[in-house]
């Protein structure tokens, strides 16, 4: 069976992490096809958001040991790794994570990835790359900081001890909880309700949330106000418009 | 090495008995340990659909073996923190989160954590000759094993900072009078009666009893509005359960269901 399972819920494309021998670990293999699921994924026009998940047990339980114990310094350097990560990061439509269970390493990082985070009520975060004698290098550093604060963010990766879904909410890296048994469901519906609004509003409405991230505020408003004013062009938002104020479902064609 | 818990599976009741008589079953570590492994046990095996606890000898439980800390008064003062962190807060979890019903049968003196941690069980049965002891504050200590958060919620405030603070002897009966436990029953007869209730558990649907438990321990902490949404999310796994179909099916041909736990 493959590592990555790949199912269709109308509009919203789900990927499941499925290498249960090896809690779901990523290897470059792994990563690889989460890329080239999320690229065609990128040319589906009937693809509106995707959500990716794990087990109930394990979201992904880091990287892969053995494929990273084999590289010494020259081989990390001209590592293709950070290419694929850029691949998954390129995504333009809205991507959810679906975790239940253990996110720790690179799968807390592909988490930290994702442009929301919802968690089963088991969820489990960290990075413990520092046991290791090593460090996050997959976003780890940078995304939780700018989502949890300083001082969480360091206490992490330097303990390299990990949070529960409480935690997680209350520090901002989560935005909803819900029982493991329905967290991949709702993470549909959440993705479902993404999916139905026009596409040319979601990709510019993501780029700004992405842009703030990047940008100092004023750069920022600037950004935002473009990509506003890009909007005022589309078909889509005529519709939306006009829809609203004749009270009806709009029709969103991604014009 | 010494069984300090026995353990007996049958029928889908496990039953796990402090096995310290002479100790008043107190708990030391290797204790401790043998009651973590049977509780991976019952957690691990969907056959086991009900636990009891009771002790061995006159007593129930006193708590902390007091002879297994360092209590030397003229050492360096002791952690107590460690054996809390270590041993009784994962058993109170264990204990709390376990889907499935935990029957708490107290045949004697329950004092110490032993007394806050029968009180944290499901369905506390009592003989009638026993009590319950907080008899952390007259140590200096505090109620652990769960006893400050369990006791004003069995007993209310008033009672549970009565009990708390002076740290008298409570009887079962008193106990059963103020609602802090299910029922009183003659001492020679709490092993049927703690036996009977396991067995028609042992026969229920349990995932959904377990779901019943998550949800009113949930209700300690939550308000109104997170409840209602919890309990719409509770109902809508427990209506997927094959126990649900199970219960329904019966129920419309008019027969006795057969409930797999599942």
């Amino acid at each position: 069976m493959s590592e990555l399972l790949i199912s269709r819920h109308d509009r919203v494309l789900q990927l499941t992490l499925n290498r249960p021998q090896a809690r779901n670990a990523l290897n470059n293999a792994l990563l690889t096809q989460i890329a080239d699921a999320l690229e065609s994924a990128q040319q589906d026009s009937n693809v509106g958001a995707v959500i990716i998940t794990g087990s109930d047990r394990v979201f992904a339980a880091g990287a892969d040991l053995q494929e990273m114990a084999e590289k010494d310094l020259a081989a990390t350097l001209n590592d293709i790794r950070p290419r694929i990560w850029a691949r998954i990061d390129a995504f333009s439509k809205p991507l959810i994570a679906a975790v239940n269970g253990y996110a720790l390493g690179a799968g807390c990082e592909l988490a930290l990835l994702c442009d929301v985070v919802v968690a089963g009520d088991n969820a489990t975060f960290g990075l413990p790359e520092i046991t290791l004698g090593l460090m996050p290098g997959a976003g780890g550093t940078q995304r939780l900081i700018r989502c949890v604060g300083k001082s969480l963010a360091t206490q992490m990766v330097l303990t390299g001890r990990s949070i529960d879904a409480q935690r997680a909410q209350q520090a901002g890296l989560v935005s909803e909880i819900y029982p493991v048994g329905l967290t991949t469901e709702y993470a549909i519906s959440l993705a479902a309700a993404m999916a139905k609004h026009s596409p040319l509003a979601l990709q510019a409405a993501k780029q700004a949330l992405r842009q703030s991230q990047e940008v100092t505020l004023s750069a920022g408003l600037a950004q935002e106000r473009q990509l506003f004013t890009l909007l005022s062009a589309t078909d889509d938002r005529r519709e939306g418009i006009a829809a609203f104020l004749a009270k009806r479902q709009p029709e969103f064609k991604g014009r | 090495m010494d069984a300090f818990i026995l353990s007996h599976v049958e029928h889908g009741v496990m039953t796990l008995t402090l096995n310290r008589p002479d100790r008043l079953n107190s708990f030391n570590e290797v204790m401790h340990g043998q009651l973590a492994e049977c509780l991976t046990q019952a957690e691990r095996d969907d056959a086991i659909r009900c636990l009891v606890i009771t002790g061995a000898g006159r007593g129930f439980c006193a708590g902390q073996d007091l002879n297994d800390r360092n209590v030397d008064p003229s050492g360096p003062p002791p952690d107590l923190g460690y054996s809390v962190e270590t041993f009784w807060n994962p058993l109170v979890r264990r204990l709390a989160t376990l889907p499935k019903p935990v029957i708490c049968a107290v045949n004697g003196v329950a004092a110490g954590a032993g007394a806050t941690l029968a009180l944290g069980c499901d369905i506390v049965v009592a003989a009638r000759s026993a009590n319950f002891v907080m008899a952390f504050s007259k140590l200096g200590l505090i109620p652990d094993c769960g006893g400050t958060w369990v006791l004003p919620r069995v007993a209310g405030r008033a009672r549970a900072m009565g009990l708390a603070l002076l740290g008298d002897k409570l009887s079962a009966e008193q106990a059963q009078q103020w609602g802090m436990i299910w029922q009183v029953v003659d001492d020679a007869q709490l092993s049927d009666t703690a036996n009977q209730l396991a067995r028609h558990f042992s026969t229920q649907p349990t995932y959904g009893l377990g779901l019943i438990k998550q949800a009113i321990n949930a209700a300690e902490t939550n308000g109104l509005d997170a409840q209602l949404d919890l309990e719409r999310d509770y109902q809508r796994m427990a209506g997927r359960s094959a126990d649900y179909r199970e219960g329904v099916s019966a129920f419309l041909a008019k027969r006795q269901p057969q409930f797999t736990g599942k």
